[in-house]
């Protein structure tokens, strides 16, 4: 009751905030856009809409998380309204998770109302519902649910330009993994292949959640891999969270 | 009398500047609050006053000591379920209207629905902001910040109501509706601690003070036993007496309008002066006698600490 207290005002805020408007302006334009990069190029037109506009979800939905996300506790502890509401009975760890999910709820609805653009263009083209589309859109969804996560664990101890750049850093090395794998196959063993292997293992790798290529171009996927990547979205999320909470419970309001 | 706050021994310190150094800003805090009273803590800025009340909320944690709310550890659910807080220059969710302010706010408790609705009323009448109701907080001015504030402080109906300096920077009449409130607080069973550095508020409304300087309470207790009564001086305002035959007698403090303003110290030097001024056919305009105040002592035990 709480959580979903704090959850829905989060939630308010957020949609009371013209930047998140501004975003998603643009993620319609970037997919809008799309059909006008399929007339210029030579193939498959409908690949290439699908193909820009999950790309442009992708991209702008982890821009709002990453923008919205690293404020969200910085905000409450610079404009003190932290202050007033750890007065009540209530705990840290549901003020967090409120945080969290209110975000998450957020991102939910602003990535639906692109999601329809985007499959409403589709549709033009087609004139049918892409169910497999749904697939590559939920798998994005988790990535966002882990990059808020990771958003908000910088957003407890940094201010929000530095968390901003830790996440974005983040973002482009979870989506550089396969740079590393690369590199553990062509490096001989010994100490440089073993500081890639444990630094493939620590770090992120986003790429777990692409399956646009697969899905725009038909291509098989293993059935494990949608199970695999749901559960690395869980577990990660949830360490992710744990390490925010455990920052969180322990830090002076000054 | 039960005690409704009671804090032992309290220390913290800080962490300063870019090579971290140790501050310490409570040095041993002790104190309680009985039940009914208005406890004021007072202090100069930087004294630890709002340190202190971060402990009790639990916003900071101590290093070392103990705070108990009702017998109940501070931090538990029980003790923050019977306390309200007002902060010190209030922040709120600007995004909000007033009525869905503290309907967020009531959501934070265990309330029922209908008398949930009913108190929000009652609380927006009670800071008179009823009309104010379908308003964003960002459109409010500082004194109905504070009377909101004062408003989501009280929702839970708090057996104990933290201010911190629920007075700074309202204007004469915002301070007295905020002053009238607690007195009403009071009226109605509940204790309040106030922290503030506005002393004649203070001394209007409180019955007992603590003064705390440098993270160390230096003085405190009920008010009538911290303030001699004890006549310090008297300020005698006059006319129609020559200043040169007053010599002597007291300190000239001001000259206007033909009209002399004397601080006389001593009770045979009052009456002097009121002998001269019938023999001289002059006239008194005033004659007040002064007690020590709350300022009085405050610079006093500033100026020890």
């Amino acid at each position: 009751m709480k959580i979903r207290a704090i959850a829905l005002n989060t939630l308010k805020e957020a949609i009371r905030d013209k930047i998140l408007y501004l975003l998603l302006f643009f993620a319609a334009v970037c997919i809008i856009f799309s059909r006008l990069l399929a007339l210029l190029t030579v193939g498959d037109r409908i690949k290439i809409i699908k193909d820009v506009g999950l790309s442009s979800l992708s991209f702008f939905g982890a821009l709002m998380a990453i923008l919205m996300g690293t404020g969200l506790i910085f905000k409450e502890i610079d404009k003190k309204t932290i202050y007033t509401i750890l007065s009540k009975p209530i705990h840290r760890f549901q003020f967090l998770l409120g945080k969290f999910f209110g975000l998450v709820l957020t991102l939910f609805i602003m990535l639906s109302l692109m999601s329809i653009i985007y499959l409403v263009l589709i549709f033009f083209h087609t004139f049918k519902i892409e169910w497999e589309m749904f697939i590559a859109i939920l798998f994005i969804f988790l990535e966002l649910c882990l990059i808020t996560s990771v958003a908000l664990l910088f957003s407890c101890f940094s201010t929000p330009i530095l968390s901003s750049l830790f996440s974005i850093s983040f973002y482009i090395i979870g989506h550089s993994a396969w740079g590393l794998e690369t590199l553990i196959k062509k490096v001989k063993p010994g100490f440089g292949k073993t500081l890639a292997q444990i630094l493939y293992h620590l770090l992120p790798d986003l790429e777990n959640f692409n399956f646009k290529t697969e899905i725009v171009h038909h291509l098989p996927i293993p059935s494990t891999a949608f199970l695999y990547s749901t559960l690395y979205a869980i577990f990660y999320t949830l360490f992710i969270l744990v390490l925010a909470l455990l920052i969180f419970r322990k830090k002076d309001f000054i | 009398m039960a005690t409704v706050l009671k804090i032992e021994d309290l220390h913290k310190s800080f962490n300063m500047g870019f090579i971290p150094k140790k501050k310490k800003i409570l040095k041993g805090i002790s104190l309680s609050v009985e039940k009914g009273e208005i406890f004021g803590y007072l202090g100069p800025n930087g004294a630890g006053k709002t340190t202190t009340l971060k402990c009790i909320l639990g916003l900071i944690f101590p290093q070392k000591g103990k705070i108990e709310i009702f017998g109940h550890p501070h931090l538990s659910l029980k003790a923050k379920e019977q306390i309200g807080f007002l902060p010190e220059n209030p922040y709120f969710y600007d995004h909000l209207t007033a009525s869905e302010f503290l309907n967020f706010y009531s959501q934070l408790f265990i309330m029922e629905k209908n008398k949930k609705e009913e108190k929000i009323k009652n609380l927006l009448r009670l800071v008179d902001l009823e009309q104010s109701a379908d308003l964003q907080l960002r459109k409010f001015s500082r004194g109905m910040l504070q009377r909101i504030g004062v408003a989501q402080a009280l929702l839970n109906d708090p057996s104990l109501i933290l201010l911190d300096e629920p007075l700074g920077g309202l204007d004469p009449l915002g301070r007295k509706e905020i002053r009238d409130i607690i007195v009403h607080l009071k009226e109605e069973g509940k204790t309040v601690f106030l922290c503030s550095h506005i002393l004649q508020d203070i001394e209007m409304i409180c019955n007992r003070v603590a003064i705390i300087v440098n993270g160390r309470i230096i003085n405190q207790g009920a008010l009538q036993d911290l303030i001699s009564e004890k006549i310090l001086f008297t300020e005698v305002i006059f006319s129609g007496v020559d200043d040169k035959e007053l010599e002597g007698l007291g300190e000239r403090l001001s000259d206007q309008g033909g009209r002399t303003l004397l601080k006389v110290f001593e009770e045979k030097n009052v009456e002097k002066v009121l002998e001269l001024i019938q023999s001289r056919k002059g006239k008194i305009h005033s004659l007040i006698p002064r007690t020590e105040t709350l300022e009085d002592l405050f610079v006093e035990v500033v100026k020890q600490g």
